[in-house]
Formats: structure tokens, sequence, C-alpha cells
């Protein structure tokens, strides 16, 4: 089925420089994968060389954090969104 | 290159840091993408700081509020520009935690320093490039009336 994306404004460039995408995926895990092979410029941008996502990339389905949810393995419906966010923090 | 904000949103960020102080405050700017890489900000959205294990030297903004702010900014038109922080008794500078923990490429990162409760110097440093060539530049920040 295909769901929504959203897109953050740092992977924009590497998204065909929309803010919305759709993708075709059963799991969330199918979902990333087709937005990678969508936009393959963003592969390094989501994920580490060991194949997990970035310690500072967070990805939600509405509103739960996929970590505890079931992960890659989460199910997704026709009127979900994933939303991915990398984090913000810092500190004099 | 510059960050535009209304004189009422730049008074609003200056004093969230003033009402959080010594703790850290921090939040999200809204806005928008405007010619010549210029941002203009719309909103500031003032966020938990969810460092409450250092709250005078850290800050780190839920994803959750992220995830809320970037959804109902994107329903506006809007999107998320920057971020803002207040850095108490310390300059409003970037520190390599700040650049360390940055990872809104092309996005701007507001910095207040606040002196004994009262904030003092605002500045905004531009996010460029990823990885080992991440850094910030000093980026013009312009109060609209």
């Amino acid at each position: 089925m295909s769901i929504k994306v959203l897109i953050p404004t740092p992977l924009r460039p590497y998204a065909g420089k929309q803010s919305v995408l759709s993708v075709t995926a059963n799991t969330v895990g199918e979902a990333l994968s087709d937005l990678v092979n969508q936009y393959p410029d963003l592969r390094k941008h989501l994920f580490a060389e060991d194949g997990k996502l970035r310690s500072f990339v967070n990805v939600y389905l509405n509103d739960e954090d996929i970590r505890y949810l079931s992960k890659d393995a989460t199910p997704v419906k026709e009127t979900d969104t994933i939303t991915i966010v990398p984090s913000v923090a810092g500190g004099r | 290159m510059a960050l535009k904000i209304p004189t009422d949103v730049y008074d609003q960020l200056r004093q969230h840091g003033e009402a959080t102080y010594p703790h850290e405050c921090c939040g999200v700017l809204v806005g928008e993408f405007v010619g010549s890489g210029d941002k203009a900000v719309k909103a500031a959205v003032p966020c938990g700081n969810t460092r409450t294990d250092s709250l005078v030297n850290r800050y780190h903004i839920s994803p959750s509020e992220l995830v809320r702010i970037q959804r109902e900014a994107m329903m506006s038109g809007l999107d998320i520009v920057g971020f803002y922080h207040s850095h108490p008794d310390h300059p409003a500078r970037w520190s390599a935690t700040d650049l360390a923990e940055a990872h809104w490429t092309g996005c701007s990162y507001v910095i207040t320093s606040v002196e004994r409760g009262s904030a003092v110097l605002t500045n905004s440093f531009l996010l460029l490039d990823q990885d080992e060539a991440k850094h910030f530049e000093d980026e013009p920040l312009e109060v609209i009336q």
C-alpha cells in the first residue's frame, strides 16, 4: 500500500527537493527501503554503514517513535504517516 | 543570507531564556525559506528541555515535539527553519556540543546569552555541510518591525 513520508528540511536536497513522498510498503522497514531505493542519495543520511538508522535520526509512525513499537517490523496502513526528524540538542 | 525575525518573536525567544534561567531554554523557529538563502521566521515555538540531568548547560528537544511542530508547520505551508536556545551566564556563541549535536543542515541555530537572568546578546549561526565537514557560519540576524 502507499503511505506518506514527511521529509525534514535538511534531507530534502537528497529527496528531489520534496517535503512529502509516497512509498509502497507493509512495514516501516519496507517504507524506508522503498524511500532510499527511490532516492539513493538519502541512504547515507539515514543509515550508518552497518545498515542501522543513524543515532540522531528519529523515525515516527504517526505520533509514535518506531523504537518503542516494533522498529522496522512495525506494520503500516494506508492512512499512516511516517515522519523523519533529526535530533535537536546542544548546550554551552 | 539572513535570518529575519519579527520583533515580537525575537522578544519572545529572549524572554524564554530569562524565564528558564539559570537553565537553558529551547524551541523551534517556524517560517519560510525565501529567496537568496534568507529565512523569514513567522513564529517561535517554545519546547521543554528534556535534559533534566544537566539543565544548566545542555538542552534537548523531544523528537515527538519536533514531529508535531513539523506537521503543524507543513499544514500551514511553513517549515522548520531553525532552533533557538539560551546560554545561561555564557557567551552567545556556539559550543563544541552545539556543533556535535546539530543535524539540521541549512537551518539556523539562534543562541541568546542570559547573564544573571537578563538576556544580553542574541546571535544566529547557519549550519552547513555534514559529518566531518559540518560547521557553523555566522548568520546576519535581522529584527523586523
